[in-house]
């Protein structure tokens, strides 16, 4: 069936221009399934916007669980593999999308439904991911990484370190730098930690080096371990035992429970923080921290830490309407209001060039032009090529890396654990 | 089949004096209806305890990816299990957490079921709110548990740093872990044990306490000559039941750590059920998940067994 359900791909109107398949008898329900803590997908204002304009078609938000490799993608590959289950809409992390890629059974093919007209609106690499080797058109780019560095501003302002986005920027233009500043601040706040935990750091610093070293970081792009010849791993595993070492963390293990109590009572003063992280902080702060975080540059420079993309799972029974709210969620009026709204950085680029987008500020964080700090570098970004088995991997790999911090780990030992653990997770 | 001997009367009543038809309706009333009747349990049983358990053995020996392939692999997941030291952490983890767990919780909930055994006012309200843990849902409890080893902001470790204890990461620690998540299943299954204990208690004849008394023997002589043996039956199924709650133990731990079947960062915690759930669910290594259900099922026989032969000896001079 070739609906023309988008005619949008030229800037037509984007939510109006399905024809609301006018026998309005029952209401279609459209579950979409989404994972990530705080505000996540920043969904919601933009689904409320779309329940109010189809009583036809109403979406059904369910955010899961905020564990994407833990919780997420084992029940929807269970979901996905018995048949039924999974939502009509579903959120994959770029970390699962080389397993998602590879089993184009479980997708509907969203070319029947008019979407490959979206081509135009996507950077070339995410509009790719999103096709399988057979060609089959399964999902649809939502947001992209980009990289800043969230830090409280109060405190700063308590340990005598200049509180100015710009003036914090420029305290670290290298990782080193970010550290030394670290230690002025450990000694003046004694009950705060520089950083939350040796992870979130690592991600952002393992995410720049793979830019340098051909886009990839555990895998190949033919899907070969590398974590023990990649540089990038090295690297940033270095700067993350560095960390550790010199006691800079609070040793909270990102996306956990005590990590979101944690950025609440301000065990921490920096967090790193890809677009998508900002909607995550300020979820996790509450509206106590309104105004108390602050978005400053990253040291070293740029990289492209996650973003997801949304796929219509075959068993879908209104595959037709899912397609369409995948359009919707997509398009680049509501990626543009995900981003004013939450931070989530479009991956559309029409979005992007958008100068609400460019110009864009983000309350929470002390009106901080979070367009100007990602919206400038979108389109520069290079896509990390992320293996089938990268879930796991990056699972093993974060797990020895907390347990450094943890104790449980010894530093001497820790980077053969790693490369040891990864071998086994890739198995 | 040994029910033929059963419907015999019957069939010899009936024979002579009904048509061919219902006389075969009959007999078959009387054959198929006790099978009839008793099939609930074995249609329930074979669908969710005989079909697993033998799917399960079947992709034990193969190599089954359940995003994909399937190899045959013979004992292959089994020898591979036998040398994975993951799969032997979890074991240690899942007895240890076991005997931390269980002792305390057995001698808690007799002593508990032996107070409740007594005369006293509102005896019913304060027996049934020994059940109270059981009911609450142990998504409630671990996250109220979860808080309170919480290593910044918990309230066990604000109490242990009122007596001049330093911080202890609950979690990332095994010992402190399993102490944790020992006190969980405690709190939890402690009073259930102690309800069935009552229970036994019960059944013991309250002449044997009367003699006893006029004897001249003490109260806790009495429990210790009268109750306790006598509860030896109550005490096998208490200790069984357990074993297998114990050794299986999974929503405490997995809870613990946010849902990551990893217990921990070094699978501090991790105890064999959540090893089998991590190997199927997140390796999505179906085939070795099902080998390691297997082995934990061995594990249970042998902790039965041990068990059995270490409570039938219980408060006995045999």
């Amino acid at each position: 069936m070739a609906l023309t359900v988008t005619s949008c791909g030229s800037g037509g109107t984007p939510e109006s221009s399905a024809p609301a398949s006018s026998a309005a008898a029952q209401p279609v329900t459209i579950r979409v399934q989404t994972f990530g803590g705080g505000e996540n997908f920043g969904y919601k204002n933009a689904i409320a916007k779309w329940n109010a304009e189809h009583k036809d078609i109403q979406i059904k938000h369910e955010n899961l669980t905020d564990q994407f490799e833990q919780q997420y993608w084992p029940q929807m590959i269970q979901w996905l593999t018995s048949g039924s289950g999974a939502g009509d809409v579903v959120g994959i992390d770029e970390g699962g999308m080389g397993l998602a890629k590879a089993r184009t059974e479980w997708w509907a093919d969203l070319k029947e439904y008019g979407l490959e007209s979206r081509k135009a609106d996507f950077p070339a690499w995410k509009w790719e991911n999103g096709v399988a080797a057979d060609g089959k058109i399964f999902a649809l780019g939502t947001d992209i990484g980009g990289m800043s560095l969230c830090y409280r501003k109060d405190l700063f302002e308590k340990a005598g370190l200049p509180s100015n986005r710009d003036e914090v920027s420029a305290l670290w233009p290298s990782w080193d730098e970010f550290m030394n500043v670290g230690k002025k601040f450990q000694a003046k706040v004694k009950d705060t930690k520089w950083a939350d935990g040796t992870n979130t750091l690592y991600q952002v610093v393992l995410y720049q080096e793979a830019a340098k070293n051909g886009n990839v970081s555990y895998f190949d792009t033919s899907n070969n371990l590398i974590v023990d010849k990649n540089p990038a791993v090295k690297t940033a595993f270095d700067f993350a035992m560095k960390m550790s070492q010199q006691g800079m963390t609070a040793k909270l293990r990102n996306f956990t429970d005590e990590w979101a109590t944690g950025t609440q009572k301000g065990s921490f003063a920096t967090v790193g923080c890809p677009s998508w992280m900002l909607g995550v902080v300020s979820g996790n702060a509450g509206d106590d921290g309104k105004g108390k975080w602050d978005v400053a540059a990253v040291p070293g420079g740029g990289g492209n830490w996650g973003g997801s993309w949304l796929a219509v799972p075959k068993q879908s029974k209104h595959p037709k309407e899912a397609a369409m709210v995948a359009d919707y969620l997509t398009q680049a009026q509501t990626e543009a209001s995900i981003f004013t709204d939450f931070g989530n950085m479009p991956s559309n680029t029409k979005a992007q060039q958008d100068p609400a987008v460019q110009g864009a500020k983000n309350e929470f964080f002390n009106d901080a032009p979070i367009g100007e700090i990602f919206a400038k570098s979108a389109a520069s970004l290079q896509p990390v090529f992320l293996g089938v088995k990268h879930a796991q991997v990056k699972n093993a790999v974060e797990s020895v890396i907390q347990g450094m911090d943890d104790g449980s780990v010894p530093y001497d030992k820790a980077w053969q654990q790693l490369v040891d653990d990864a071998v086994k997770a890739a198995g | 089949m040994s029910l033929d001997t059963l419907p015999r009367a019957s069939r010899n009543t009936h024979r002579r004096d009904r048509p061919p038809g219902r006389r075969w309706r009959s007999r078959l009333d009387v054959k198929a209806m006790p099978y009839f009747l008793v099939s609930p349990y074995f249609i329930l049983f074979a669908a969710f305890g005989l079909f697993p358990l033998a799917f399960t053995l079947y992709y034990s020996l193969y190599d089954y990816d359940l995003t994909g392939t399937t190899e045959w692999a013979g004992l292959g997941n089994y020898t591979a299990l036998l040398g994975d030291d993951d799969f032997w952490r979890a074991t240690v983890n899942t007895v240890a957490m076991f005997v931390i767990a269980t002792v305390p919780q057995m001698l808690l909930a007799l002593f508990l079921a032996n107070a409740l055994n007594k005369h006293m006012r509102f005896r019913l309200p304060i027996r049934m709110s020994v059940l109270l843990p059981l009911v609450t849902s142990v998504v409630a409890v671990a996250v109220v548990f979860t808080q309170l080893f919480a290593r910044d902001w918990g309230l066990v470790n604000y109490l242990l740093g009122l007596v001049g204890v330093e911080n202890t990461n609950w979690r990332a620690e095994r010992i402190p872990s399993w102490i944790a998540i020992a006190t969980m299943v405690d709190w939890r299954w402690t009073g259930y044990n102690a309800i069935i204990f009552l229970a036994g208690m019960q059944t013991i004849p309250k002449d044997l306490y009367e003699a006893a008394s006029i004897d001249g023997a003490s109260r806790r002589r009495q429990f210790w000559q009268i109750t306790l043996p006598m509860l030896r039956p109550t005490m096998i199924f208490v200790v069984l039941n357990s074993t297998i709650g114990g050794l299986t133990l999974f929503s405490e731990p997995m809870t613990f750590y946010n849902g990551n079947p990893d217990g921990g960062s070094q699978g501090q915690f991790q105890t064999v059920a959540m090893f089998v759930y991590k190997e199927a669910f997140r390796e999505f290594d179906y085939g070795y998940a099902s080998a390691a259900a297997w082995l934990l099922f061995l594990l249970i026989l042998i902790g039965a067994a041990i068990n059995f032969l270490f409570v039938r000896r219980i408060g006995g001079t045999r």
